[in-house]
């Protein structure tokens, strides 16, 4: 079984978050499980220290919001290999719910921390997940993300007429600093929401990673794979659809009830379609072959959107054109392309691919510097026509209005990637030059 | 009374006929190639726009040839160079390319033409009113729409039922290896079929552009509604997108224009009890007219509860 999740990049999209099954002694697999998880959680709890900004700790707060959003995606389309068009659904209900409980606890005055708070956001995803589970997991594939699409637009749209539950276009908000103080924690500054965040985006992480490892993991990996076989080993397909469904609408429960905690307040965009399409984005370009794959697309999607946002006006184009070419070219997403190498490096064969990657690196930065340029001047020309056509790029001034520029991005563009074409082959040949060693190195 | 029915219902012939427009190919193209084409309501969308560029430099009647042609030459271009690599990884890849392609094409439009509506108006030969019931003036307009959207699906019929290659097509809807064993050059089929598809979605986008409004969010706003018809006809199966086209054109048309509430039914029933707060004083009030969006979706959902094929299918998503 090992094979098949390494050496055939096409399958690797669905080749499942099972890593490959090698003999170790039972101490050695010990450490190498406890040991990545470790080091997450000093990262998590070192982050701050290094990057002190304001700024920094709102976009790590949002990245272990994302984090547990895209793992408890990846729980359906990774492990099960159901296609959710509305995942958002869940994190929705489960933002208003956090609301409603807060306002509620600090009305009553209940004794209830905030740090218990994400349980109510995540029993409230499990609720309806249940619910809405019954109805859409009886078939996989094209039925299940089309029922997936109808509910989201029905959640979404009945949001607008239920005002008094989801508060209309202003949302509803709430206060996380009059709950129940533990330790002198207020949770006002966001330093201790980040932590906050960290810890659940850590346990789920750890929960959901122990899910993948459960006889219902396995299973679910093999009701993607071949239901019917499923059915002859006498399980119900359905059942174990329903299962995962409901769990991961859970974790996406405490994703967004911990976006209810971070912002202080949930509206109907929580449950936007356009929500569900962010996450789907983000699983997928990180890869939902592998359990890592959704943690690193929720921390470069995360990034993305904050920082090409302030670089340009229109990132969310370079977004789609990113998602379009993973989709195309690397269908394992980030994470599947940077495990391709994982079997060389343990051969010793990797450094062998390093010429041919230096040399693909040049035309490739190129042609993406070319057709950058010419999506922005274009921009410029259509759109921003009343600024004048003097702009400037990585700090080179130029004027759209006249053809040399033009000339220069095609010219990049067009010879960029002839010559990344080129250099193709090399890569390839470097690549079947360094993977027979593996094959014996296994042996 | 009569006359809102009379209204409604053209109306809501005219909506259905344009739903159908998209969602022929929309079904077509998943029969054949067995991916739903989330990109389609863009290539509508790209039908309105181009239609408006090109109706200002040549009117409005060159456009409505040419646009389609150069949306549909697009559509063949992407099954072509994208479509057809992605294939081989499985459906679910092509599901999600093709929703990367609706998310770009949404932002390109927005690049070029913004986010406000263009201002692309009814032909001049076509904007006085053709006939008046009641106290309604109807457009000629929505006629003439009417009367393209009739035509084309007749068109299409024959295509389908009476041309070598209709027959070509409907052979490889069900028994794709056995017409590739024939000889038919079936990948080339399967781009025809994309390029046509949405090349049909582009006329309708040309219509409709000067009676709705041109503006980049028509698609989001569209393509949801176009899942609907084909899984609530059924997918791959042409007389039931047609019938579901209609039926959710009517049921939205109507939907509009009902202003009825529970709240008002038992007023006019003399029933003065009502809920004073919370969720049952929403459902209380809401008006038919305001959950109408949320009927076709509902609809989806049940039919796919209670019969997975969809009303006229005969095969499963």
């Amino acid at each position: 079984m090992s094979d098949a999740a390494h050496t055939v990049p096409d399958v690797a999209w669905a080749s499942g978050g099972a890593a490959p099954a090698v003999a170790r002694p039972r101490g050695a697999g010990l450490v190498a499980t406890t040991l990545p998880w470790l080091a997450a959680a000093a990262i998590a709890a070192a982050a701050p220290l290094v990057f002190t900004s304001g700024t920094a700790l709102t976009l790590m707060s949002l990245m272990g919001i994302m984090v547990v959003f895209a793992l408890s995606y990846n729980m359906l389309l990774g492990q099960a290999g159901l296609l959710s068009f509305g995942h958002a659904v869940y994190y929705g209900l489960g933002a208003f719910a956090t609301v409603h409980a807060m306002n509620v606890v600090a009305l009553d005055r209940l004794p209830v921390p905030l740090p218990l708070i994400p349980l109510v956001g995540g029993l409230a995803g499990l609720v309806f997940g249940l619910l809405f589970g019954l109805v859409s997991t009886r078939r996989a594939g094209t039925v299940f993300a089309m029922i997936s699409l109808g509910i989201a637009e029905l959640v979404h749209s009945g949001s607008h007429t239920l005002h008094s539950v989801f508060g209309g276009e202003e949302g509803i908000t709430a206060n996380r600093t009059k709950m129940l103080r533990l330790f002198d924690l207020s949770f006002g500054p966001q330093i201790q929401v980040y932590y906050l965040i960290a810890a659940w985006a850590l346990l789920c992480a750890l929960l959901m990673y122990g899910i993948t490892r459960t006889p219902l993991g396995r299973l679910c990996n093999a009701v993607r794979e071949n239901p019917e076989r499923v059915e002859f080993i006498g399980y119900e397909p359905r059942w174990i659809r329903f299962a995962a469904f409901s769990l991961s609408a859970g974790f996406a429960g405490v994703a967004g009830a911990l976006a209810a905690i971070n912002f202080e307040i949930a509206n109907s965009a929580y449950l936007s379609v356009h929500q569900s399409g962010v996450v789907l984005l983000a699983a997928f370009i990180g890869g939902v072959g592998h359990f890592i794959g959704p943690v690193v697309g929720a921390v470069v999607v995360t990034m993305l959107q904050v920082s090409l946002s302030d670089l340009t006006e229109i990132w969310q184009l370079y977004f789609g054109l990113l998602f379009i070419a993973i989709v195309m070219f690397a269908p394992g997403g980030i994470a599947g392309l940077a495990l391709m190498h994982g079997p060389l490096l343990r051969a010793g064969t990797a450094h062998r691919l390093i010429p041919a990657y230096a040399l693909a690196l040049g035309p490739a930065l190129v042609m993406l510097a070319g057709g950058i340029a010419l999506i922005e001047m274009s921009f410029r020309l259509l759109v921003k026509a009343g600024e004048g056509s003097a702009m400037s790029l990585l700090g080179i001034g130029f004027d759209a209005a006249s053809p040399l520029p033009w000339l220069v991005a095609l010219a990049m563009a067009g010879g960029g990637f002839l010559a990344f074409r080129a250099t193709w082959g090399r890569v390839a040949e470097a690549w079947h030059a360094a993977t027979p060693d593996v094959e014996e190195a296994r042996r | 009374m009569l006359e809102l029915v009379l209204v409604s219902t053209l109306n809501g012939v005219l909506y259905g006929m344009l739903l159908f427009l998209m969602a022929s190919g929309l079904t077509l193209i998943f029969s054949m190639m067995g991916v739903l084409n989330f990109a389609h309501a863009s290539f509508y969308m790209l039908g309105a726009f181009f239609g408006y560029q090109i109706s200002r430099f040549t009117g409005f009647w060159i456009a409505l040839v040419v646009a389609p042609v150069v949306v549909g030459g697009l559509g063949a271009l992407v099954e072509r160079y994208g479509l057809r690599h992605v294939h081989r990884h499985g459906h679910v890849p092509e599901l999600l390319f093709t929703f990367g392609l609706a998310y770009v094409i949404e932002e390109v439009v927005q690049m070029v033409w913004g986010k406000l509506p263009v201002d692309y108006r009814v032909p001049a030969a076509l904007d006085f009113p053709a006939f008046t019931i009641f106290a309604t003036n109807y457009p000629a307009y929505k006629l003439f729409m009417l009367g393209v959207s009739v035509v084309i699906f007749l068109c299409l019929l024959l295509a389908l039922t009476r041309t070598r290659v209709g027959l070509i097509i409907q052979a490889a809807l069900t028994h794709p290896n056995m017409v590739a064993m024939l000889g038919h050059d079936v990948p080339k089929v399967f781009m025809l079929v994309f390029g046509i598809g949405t090349g049909l979605a582009a006329v309708a986008g040309v219509i409709a552009g000067p009676a709705l409004v041109t503006q980049a969010n028509m698609a989001g706003l569209l393509g949801p509604i176009l899942f609907v018809v084909v899984v609530v006809g059924g997918l791959g199966s042409l007389t039931g997108a047609f019938v579901a086209s209609l039926l959710i054109g009517l049921v939205q048309t109507f939907a509009i224009s009902l202003d009825v509430s529970v709240a008002s039914v038992a007023e006019s029933l003399g029933i003065t009890a009502a809920p004073t707060e919370g969720v049952l004083r929403d459902l209380w009030t809401v008006t038919i007219a305001q959950v109408g969006p949320i009927i076709p979706y509902l609809l989806l959902v049940l039919v796919l509860i209670a019969r997975p094929t969809g009303l006229l299918g005969n095969r499963e998503a």
